[in-house]
Order: structure tokens, then C-alpha cells, then sequence
């Protein structure tokens, strides 16, 4: 069951805040991050990816999209 | 749309982009635009409250194209790559007493984070003290952010709320088309137009507006912010907006050089005073302001652009302070600062304390 963090409505830098306070807590595995807009899904994709995680999916989800990022192991 | 990649919030999109802010801003001074001038979102802001007659500082009073070019820029990049998206509802309030403040920090350094940049590399020393302070208002805003302050969350709502703003800039616009400068006079029909000082140094209305559109199209599609380079860099160790930030120095400085517009130096600057101290103390009310509204004041109204209704708020609350820093001599002037300058940094630095320590509830997690 993946963890899923809901950014949306929330503006800069919250969405990728909170992502990372997720990343740290989980330390791996699999997180959906909830955001709708276009800043916060290339931000939430670029600090994920620093952290060393993958963006496995962004998926469009009513206005706004649901990112999927993994870290195996 | 969302699968396309965005070459502009690449790295070298965000540098390219800032490399054009600076090129352009410099280019602006050149055809007419204010020493160091080329573009000051606050400088130019607080000119068109000065248009508007919400002071009457005689020599700050010009309806600017530029920022009016800004949020029209934004909103057709926004529509063309499907990314209007009309929000409102997170604290409002907050962020019109935000910009308000930030007005009038920047307007005791004299430049918004755009034009301490510009300053800096026309070869201003003020603009390190400005800068410095900037930096320390970030950080002072990190601090609050990584405590959990927040301003809580915006909702979806009708797309006439997003454009409110681009329309109300769309009326400027139209306002300067039926009152138009008429030279050597004050005022032309509602709008006020300086006659001397600043406000009477400006580019030709077209290509104001015009380089305006184009650094809204771009800073919309790149993000662009001034205070996030800092703050991303302070809080997460992230150099990607400071890339756009080094851009923009570095061409506009290359651009001053070939221009003749680089003069180094503390004393004697355009538009600009040597209290070392204030023009540090300004910036950081202006910066922890915009650290707790999440974007510098280009930004802001990029994201209004955007249909970003809070935003808004906060560009109108930048627009009354204006009025508040020139009619309670709150603004410095070249010879320093103004005689209640002092008393208002400090006034703005405990109200964003209060709002900084106040609103740290924690974001409610949605899920599933």
C-alpha cells in the first residue's frame, strides 16, 4: 500500500516540503503525491529524483496529476 | 500539456530565461527606463499607484506597460500550454498584508530582488547590503517553513476569479490608451504622469509592453523567482532557480558593460542611497514577505497571470503599500531614508513574526 501525500492546493514550496518529510519518513519503497499544478509536479519530480528516488508515473487526475515515485531497496 | 516536456524548467531553460531578463531589463534602460531601472517590479508597481493618484509623490507617477505586459505574458502561456488554472482561497488576507509589507521594505531599499540585481550588476555596492538582506529575510523565512508554517490550502473555483487581475491590467492598459501622456503635463484625464524624476524616464509605451508580454510568457513557463533561487537553495539545497538568478547577473552585467551602463562604485548611484544598514534592513522585511508568500514579486504576478487568485492579492497589497510608503514618508529617496522608514521595518518585521509564529497548524493530509 503506497503512502500518498496530497499537495493539492497547497503553493510553493509546501508540495515539495512535504514530500520530502515523507521521503525521510518512509525511506523507501513507494509514495503518490497528489498536486495540481504544473510547477508543483516538475518540483515535487526534481526534488524527488535529488533524493534519489524514481518518477515512476505521472498520471493526469482531475485537474491536476498523480505522481508515482519508487525507491527500491 | 502534462506529458509534453517543458524545455524552459530545464536547466539551461532557466538560465536562458534569466540571461533574457537581464539583457532585456539593461536594453530597457538604454530606451529610456530609469538608471538601473530596466525593469523593478516594486519600482514600477509603486508607479503605477503613483499613476493611479493612490499617492502623490510627483515623481513616481507612470502607468508601467511593463508589468501590466507581465500578467497578459503569463495568462497567454498559461492558456496556450493548458495551464490556467484558476484557484483561490488560501489566506488571502495574509498575503494582501504580505505585499503590502514587502512594498515597503523594498521600497526603503529602493528595488524589489529584480532591480537589487540589476543594481548590482550595473556595479551599485549598495545592492550587496540589499542583497544580504534579502537573503537573511529568506532564511528567517526557511526557519518558519521547516516549523510548519503554511497559509494553508487554495481551491479550484470559477475561471472569471483568475482573471480578475489580467483584466484589471487589461484596463491599465486601455486606461493609458484614452488618457495618454501629454508632455510636460501632470496628469491626462484619471491618470497622473510625472513630469520629472523616474517616473518621467521611460521606453516607448509598444516596446515596454511588448518586452513586458515576452518575460511574462518566459517567467511563466520557466518559473522564474528570485526569492525561490535563495530559499530553494537555504531549504533544500536545490541550485535550480539560482541558475536563472546567476543568468540574469551575469547578462545583464555583460550588457551594462557593452551599454556604458556599468559604473562601480557606493556613492552617487541612480536611484539609490548609502545607509548600508536600511538598505539591509529593508530587504529583509521584503524577503521574509516574500519567503511567507512563497514568491518574489515577479512571481506573484506571474502566478496571478496563471489564474492564481491569492497571488492577486498580494500584487494589490503590494500596489496599497505603495500608497502607504509615499504618503506616510515611509520610502527612501537618494538622500536616505524616509522619516518614518525606520519605524515601519520594524513595525512590518514584527507583523510578519506574528504571522510567521501564528500560523504553523498543520496541513490537514487528504489521502484516500
Amino acid at each position: 500500500m503506497a503512502q500518498i501525500v496530497d499537495a493539492r492546493g497547497l503553493s510553493c514550496p509546501q508540495p515539495v516540503l512535504i514530500t520530502m518529510e515523507e521521503i525521510k519518513k518512509t525511506g523507501k519503497g513507494q509514495i503518490e503525491v497528489l498536486v495540481d499544478t504544473d510547477t508543483s509536479k516538475e518540483n515535487v519530480s526534481r526534488a524527488a529524483t535529488s533524493q534519489g528516488w524514481q518518477v515512476q508515473n505521472v498520471a493526469e487526475e482531475g485537474s491536476g496529476y498523480r505522481i508515482v515515485i519508487k525507491k527500491d531497496a | 500539456m502534462g506529458q509534453m516536456k517543458n524545455i524552459f524548467a530545464t536547466r539551461w531553460g532557466i538560465i536562458s530565461v534569466g540571461a533574457f531578463i537581464g539583457v532585456f531589463a539593461a536594453l530597457l534602460q538604454k530606451m529610456g527606463n530609469p538608471g538601473n531601472m530596466g525593469i523593478c517590479v516594486a519600482c514600477m508597481e509603486r508607479d503605477i499607484a503613483g499613476a493611479l493618484g493612490l499617492h502623490r509623490a510627483a515623481v513616481v507617477q507612470y502607468m508601467r506597460p511593463e508589468i501590466i505586459g507581465f500578467v497578459l505574458g503569463s495568462l497567454i502561456a498559461a492558456y496556450l500550454f493548458k495551464e490556467f488554472h484558476p484557484r483561490a482561497g488560501s489566506a488571502p488576507i495574509v498575503r494582501f498584508i504580505l505585499g503590502a509589507f514587502a512594498m515597503i521594505g523594498a521600497l526603503v531599499f529602493l528595488g524589489c530582488p529584480w532591480r537589487a540585481l540589476l543594481r548590482f550588476s550595473a556595479g551599485d555596492g549598495n545592492a550587496i547590503f540589499g542583497l544580504l538582506g534579502l537573503i537573511g529575510g529568506i532564511w528567517v523565512g526557511t526557519l518558519f517553513l521547516k516549523g510548519g508554517y503554511n497559509l494553508g490550502r487554495s481551491t479550484t473555483t470559477h475561471t472569471s476569479v483568475g482573471w480578475l487581475l489580467p483584466l484589471t491590467m487589461f484596463g491599465f492598459l486601455v486606461l493609458m490608451l484614452i488618457f495618454p501622456q501629454v508632455k510636460d503635463q501632470g496628469q491626462s484625464g484619471v491618470l497622473f504622469y510625472s513630469v520629472k524624476g523616474p517616473g518621467s524616464q521611460h521606453a516607448p509605451l509598444l516596446v515596454s509592453l511588448v518586452i513586458g508580454l515576452a518575460v511574462g510568457f518566459l517567467a511563466q513557463r520557466s518559473r522564474f523567482c528570485t526569492m525561490g533561487a535563495f530559499r530553494d537553495l537555504l531549504l533544500f539545497r536545490q541550485t535550480h532557480l539560482l541558475l536563472g538568478l546567476l543568468g540574469l547577473v551575469v547578462f545583464a552585467f555583460i550588457t551594462n558593460l557593452i551599454l556604458g551602463q556599468f559604473n562601480p562604485g557606493f556613492a552617487k548611484q541612480p536611484i539609490a542611497h548609502t545607509m548600508s544598514l536600511w538598505n539591509f534592513g529593508g530587504m529583509v522585511l521584503a524577503g521574509l514577505a516574500f519567503a511567507l508568500a512563497g514568491g518574489c514579486p515577479g512571481r506573484q504576478l506571474f502566478l496571478a497571470g496563471e489564474g492564481d487568485g491569492d497571488a492577486a492579492v498580494f500584487v494589490l497589497g503590494m500596489i496599497v503599500g505603495a500608497g502607504f510608503s509615499h504618503n506616510f514618508g515611509l520610502a527612501s529617496s537618494p538622500d536616505g531614508v524616509g522619516s518614518h522608514g525606520i519605524a515601519a521595518v520594524i513595525i512590518g518585521l514584527l507583523v510578519c513574526l506574528f504571522i510567521g509564529f501564528t500560523m504553523r497548524k498543520k496541513i490537514a493530509q487528504g489521502g484516500e
